[in-house]
């Protein structure tokens, strides 16, 4: 699986380089096309993926456990072989050409794992041993770099069993970015962390997507996905429900207006009144979808009638609302 | 001219020509790495006391001037009159079950461990390659094949030399050979022993390709080497006997002979290598193609 031609490698991306749409997809740095993995046993894990992940971007890899992430990331880096359908990394297939794909891209998959019997800069020298085409000649100063970079270097000398969860998290990071990468994958790399931990790693991650690194994020946080991505996919069940820029996404749901009051009956009543849809009081705030007139004219009109008003705003919708409006179902239902 | 052709193109220049050496990194580190396991070091602690123990027992034994029975492994009865017989006496010793039990641990361990650690998968994404990972881990097993049975020898040489006298020597066949080229025989002897290690150290790594636990890998290798010693005494199964991989093992006491009596020898060293081609190609075509996924 090893030896492949690299002039026959280069026309890879031109196969695939138009989506059905005919959008073109040259600068995509990862494509699938009816991804599918069954594992024996017949339990379908990932069902027919076509995933683009624009080159540049800070991709979100959206779902609960067990909606197939994490095979999508096995399959993407050549440790499972797909049951149909292709997946191109860089421009290449996977996995036939993980020897010359794998060296640009830094991988964090499903955790840190390492060798406890070791000093964390050796489970770091070992690593990258175990790429050929890394210069030994820099090792030991490029174990160094990616130590500090992941806030390691006092903590180096230790033994990895020594470590906390998130040490081990932040050494296996330091491993994706022990070479300068095209591509990072970094799948639920906030695991395990304290909030300043998952701060710096947020940071870490627009810090190496300024550099011009794609990064592919998988997450099962809304909130984080929110914070760092620019473009999001949502899986759910081995499909994927949808993908684009954030952005899109959330404003595919629409907002909703919330009207803070003592008087919520009479709110509620002038809203219906209004024309609002979908009126709902729920303690003192009472909420409605927007209506396409000017806001100020609802305003007015609660005024008018009456109703002490507080507060008075349109929440945007946020990720979450358009997770549940896309699959019907509580983000923590597992596929 | 379209931007495909701007992103392919960086990877395919770059393309990560193995250097010349391009396996070695990640062989030393893999030396390196097994060496220094607590686990490693404590199998060949043990192979080391086993000649010391022998050797002590024998000293004690034939304290009051008796020269022994005949009973116990293959040139017990000489020790006394000549240490160098230690190393003979160790290796045979040791070369059913000890130095075997040993190699099927580090064997099986080789890739299930990794899988069961989790390190695999980033080994494969450095990406060390299947085919040269495997061949890392056959090579690594096969020093440590070499290096138990040099601890062995090594030991059992020096407590041979301190608790017996040493001096020329007396072969299987009754000639006399000097101390020198006694040593020789000792050297060759521990070099056909290692060798004779060889199946059981493909046989435990195809059976680590099956698994993502160590200890079953381990378990298994074991348990497979204990079998094959068993159905080994069973009489009526001798026509099973000589695909069996311990068969010929003790076979290295012809190289005691004067001249040597190279018939076993040969055939141990032939069903050596069947073993580690046969297991050696089944671990690679089960290796390459397994879906990694702990």
């Amino acid at each position: 699986m090893d030896g492949t031609s690299a002039t026959e490698e280069t026309r890879g991306t031109s196969a695939t380089g138009q989506t059905r749409d005919g959008r073109s997809e040259g600068d995509a740095v990862v494509v699938t096309r009816g991804l599918t993995k069954r594992y024996r046993g017949g339990q379908l894990a990932v069902d027919g993926l076509h995933l683009t992940v624009p080159a540049g971007s800070v991709f979100g890899f959206l779902g609960p456990n067990g909606s197939g992430k994490t095979t999508t990331i096995r399959m993407l880096m050549g440790l499972i072989e797909p049951t149909s359908g292709t997946a191109h990394v860089l421009g290449r297939p996977m996995p036939r050409s993980a020897r010359a794909v794998l060296p640009h891209v830094g991988a964090l998959i499903e955790g840190p794992a390492l060798y406890g019997f070791l000093s964390g800069r050796d489970n770091l020298l070992r690593y990258d041993a175990a790429d050929p085409t890394a210069d030994p000649r820099t090792r030991t100063a490029r174990v160094t770099a990616a130590l500090d970079r992941v806030g390691l270097t006092a903590a180096s000398g230790k033994k990895a069993r020594a470590y906390s969860l998130g040490m081990k998290q932040r050494l296996g990071l330091a491993a994706a970015l022990l070479r300068p990468r095209r591509l990072l994958v970094l799948d639920e790399p906030t695991n395990g962390l304290d909030p300043q931990g998952m701060r710096e790693i947020r940071a870490l991650v627009r810090e190496l997507a300024t550099d011009g690194t794609t990064v592919f994020l998988s997450s099962h946080l809304l909130d984080e996905i929110e914070q760092v991505c620019t473009h999001v996919a949502v899986m759910a069940r081995g499909r994927l429900i949808t993908q684009g820029p954030v952005a899109e996404l959330a404003a595919g749901a629409r907002g909703r207006l919330v009207v803070t009051t003592p008087d919520p009956a009479d709110a509620a009543r002038v809203l219906k009144e209004q024309g609002l849809a979908d009126v709902v009081a729920d303690g003192d705030r009472v909420s409605a979808e927007p209506p396409a007139r000017d806001l100020a004219e609802v305003n007015a009109a609660l005024v008018t009638a009456g109703v002490r008003v507080r507060g008075f705003a349109v929440e945007r919708a946020s990720l979450e609302d358009a997770f549940v409006a896309l699959t019907g179902e509580g983000f923590d239902v597992a596929g | 001219m379209s931007r495909a052709e701007m992103v392919s193109a960086p990877v395919a220049e770059a393309s990560v020509r193995p250097r010349p050496l391009w396996t070695l990194g990640l062989f030393h580190d893999e030396l390196r790495t097994t060496f220094r396991r607590w686990r490693t070091l404590a199998l060949l602690g043990v192979l080391a006391a086993v000649p010391v123990l022998v050797g002590i027992a024998v000293r004690i034994e034939t304290g009051d001037g008796s020269a022994g029975g005949g009973g116990g492994p293959a040139f017990v009865s000489q020790i006394t009159s000549n240490g160098l017989f230690l190393v003979f006496t160790a290796l045979a010793a040791t070369l059913p079950f000890f130095l075997p039990m040993a190699v099927g641990v580090v064997a099986g361990d080789a890739v299930a461990g990794e899988a069961g650690a989790g390190t695999l998968r980033y080994l494969l994404v450095a990406p060390a390659g299947r085919t040269r990972l495997l061949l890392t881990k056959y090579a690594t097993v096969m020093v440590f094949c070499l290096a138990a049975t040099l601890v062995v020898a090594v030991s059992a040489l020096a407590a041979g030399a301190l608790l017996f006298p040493l001096g020329d020597l007396t072969t299987i066949s009754g000639t006399r050979i000097t101390f020198g080229e006694g040593l020789v025989r000792a050297l060759l002897i521990a070099l056909v022993v290692a060798a004779s290690l060889l199946g059981v150290a493909a046989l435990g790594l195809f059976v680590s390709t099956l698994t993502n636990s160590g200890i079953a890998a381990m378990a298994t290798t074991v348990g497979l080497l204990i079998t094959v010693q068993i159905l080994d005494q069973i009489p009526q199964l001798h026509a099973l006997h000589p695909y069996l991989f311990s068969h010929y093992w003790l076979s290295f006491a012809d190289l005691m002979r004067e001249p040597v009596y190279w018939d076993d020898l040969t055939k141990n060293l032939g069903l050596q290598a069947l073993y580690a081609a046969v297991f050696g190609s089944a671990a690679w075509a089960r290796f390459t193609t397994k879906d990694v996924t702990a």
